[in-house]
């Protein structure tokens, strides 16, 4: 039975500039996967590209194919991206560029169009789509105005698209990260649009893979049971046509690939476990079927889905103010004691000067102590240092870069050991808040694009 | 035996908005109906009191011996607007780990 070996070498943005080349040079591979974008991602993105239109897309993704392109076309593999951001097609003229300059006159490269709806809000607000925030129920249009990107999530259909049309490398803006390794299986495979126990089965073999080291030993509960996470093998499925596959990794490389492990990531980001709704399929994992299949290796079967629904993810991000945050290092007796009198200190001088922050807009953590978790691990009674750090926002930026300058006189003009102040002022930072909505499917589908293009054209 | 939840399994945490999500996976079958038995809703809401400010909801997922709670109001206004170090939640599953639970010594590894 024939099987497609899918990997992903990029859990998110900002992760190891080395797995993708090590997933390449390990061991034989078809597919690679690579996920570029965080919520709000493509907001920053928006940003770019305003101040110069051949910006907005993932930058690092170039630099990996310049270093990778020898082997991508030595092996055939296939990279199935979401870098393309807000700008796939700048993107892909780089990428050519490099294959170029490279001598590989021969690649082809997919770009996947139609997730930016930003243009289109108004016009869709108009005709009665509410875009409701799936968390407060309120209508985009109460934050129109402030409103910096609005993508929706598309699936698997447009890349098994690209894929089908000879892409070697496909550039997509705003899909799922799970569209990443079902596309390819599509296409390989040939599954129909309503063949839904097999697109769940894909579905969860992306869920598997997507944050790439987390399914085979990273962020792992008993991490003493995980060997030379340092150099961890980054995750690869092994999926036949029936939708069954085997999650493993390259021989050699350090991590663990247990059903423990993969469970732990099946259950990352759940919701409800009986409906992972997604453009393509509404996965079961209530009916996934987890054994172990020999060292590093959990064969995943059973899997059942049911028809995707109406509606497509749409995710929007805004302009919501303004945020700081800083922290001191406060060692020597009594540290909790300065630390508590340090923040009490710098609240009581910023209302001095008539700046004061509501209740939920300012924070402060004694991490070291009650950090991360307060109320549930009791931290030492005397601790022999703690870090203060304390946060604020405000619609008011002025407000918020006053508060910066409150943190350095603690040096001199608080309580005793106070120190480890670098990095200067804390500075204000623009919020750039998350809107999740649902817009409906035939707002978007009809615009979708696929082209594909080589060197020169 | 009265025992911590990091001896019989283990968790994962990650955030869907201003929610977190803690997935907690039990070592055997057995243990898994103990747990099933003793995590509720409520206990873990109690367990978060200082970090929770909403609703905890809770899922079985028996095929992967695992509990899947949903922890709302939980991270500050969750993601980029969030002042809190753990903006994402990626603590909680550990936090729990800390829940102490009534397990029948014979089901202890």
């Amino acid at each position: 039975m024939k099987t497609v070996r899918v990997a992903n070498g990029q859990g998110f943005w900002g992760d190891s500039v080395d797995a993708p080349l090590a997933l390449l040079e390990g061991g034989p591979i078809d597919y690679l996967g690579l996920d570029y974008l965080a919520e709000v991602t493509l907001s920053i993105m928006m940003r770019q590209k305003l101040k110069d239109p051949a910006a907005g897309y993932a930058t690092d993704f170039v630099e990996f194919v310049r270093r990778a392109l020898p082997r991508l076309v030595e092996g055939g593999v296939r990279v199935v991206t979401n870098a393309g951001g807000l700008n796939p097609r700048a993107c892909r003229a780089r990428v050519l560029e490099a294959a170029h300059e490279l001598g590989f006159e021969g690649l082809r490269v997919g770009v996947v169009e139609g997730d930016d709806l930003l243009a289109r809000l108004p016009e869709l607000a108009a005709a009665g789509h509410p875009m409701r925030n799936m968390d407060t129920g309120e209508p985009l249009a109460s934050v129109l105005d402030r409103v910096v990107s609005a993508n929706a999530y598309l699936g698997a259909r447009p890349v098994a698209e690209a894929l089908a049309a000879g892409a070697q490398i496909v550039l997509c803006g705003r899909v799922t990260d799970t569209a990443l390794a079902l596309g390819p299986l599509v296409h390989e495979h040939g599954w129909a649009a309503d063949d839904w126990d097999r697109l769940a089965a894909g579905t969860i073999a992306g869920h598997i893979l997507e944050c790439g080291a987390q399914a085979t030993g990273g962020n792992f509960s008993r991490f003493w049971e995980v060997p030379e996470l340092w150099n961890v093998g980054y995750p690869i499925a092994e999926v036949a046509a029936d939708g069954s596959f085997v999650v493993t990794k390259h021989p050699g490389t350090g991590g663990l690939v247990t059903v423990d492990t993969v469970a732990e990531q099946l259950v990352y980001e759940m919701g409800d476990p009986a409906s992972y709704v997604t453009p393509d399929v509404t996965a079961d994992f209530t009916s996934i079927r987890l054994d172990p299949a020999g060292p590093d290796r959990v064969r995943v079967s059973g899997v059942r889905g049911r028809p995707n629904t109406p509606f497509l993810k749409l995710s929007a991000s805004y302009l919501d103010g303004w945020k700081a945050a800083g922290q001191v290092t406060v060692s020597g007796p009594r540290a909790v004691e300065k630390a508590r009198l340090a923040a009490e200190i710098v609240w009581r001088r910023l209302a001095r000067a008539g700046v004061e922050f509501g209740a939920g807009d300012r924070r402060e953590e004694l991490l070291g102590v009650s950090g991360c978790l307060p109320g549930i691990l009791p931290g030492p009674d005397a601790p022999p240092e703690v870090v203060l750090r304390l946060a604020v926002r405000d619609p008011d930026r002025a407000k918020v870069e006053r508060f910066g300058k409150e943190i350095a006189p603690l040096v001199t003009s608080g309580p005793p050991g106070v120190t480890g102040f670098a990095g200067g002022r804390p500075r204000a930072q623009e919020v750039v808040a998350y809107w999740p909505a649902l817009i409906a499917r035939e707002q978007v589908e009809p615009h979708l694009e696929v082209t594909v293009e080589g060197v020169g054209g | 035996m009265r025992v911590e939840l990091g001896r019989v399994a283990h968790a994962r945490s990650g955030d869907k908005g201003d929610a977190s999500n803690v997935g907690l996976l039990a070592d055997s079958p057995a243990l898994f109906e103990v747990i099933r038995r003793e995590v509720t809703a409520e206990r873990v809401r109690e367990h978060f009191r200082e970090i929770c400010r909403g609703e905890v909801e809770r899922f079985e997922v028996p095929n992967l011996l695992a509990l899947n709670f949903l922890l709302h109001d939980a991270l500050g206004g969750g993601g980029t607007a969030s002042l809190l170090t753990d903006a994402q939640g990626k603590t909680h599953g550990q936090g729990l780990l800390r829940l102490e639970i009534e397990v029948p010594e014979e089901l202890l590894p």
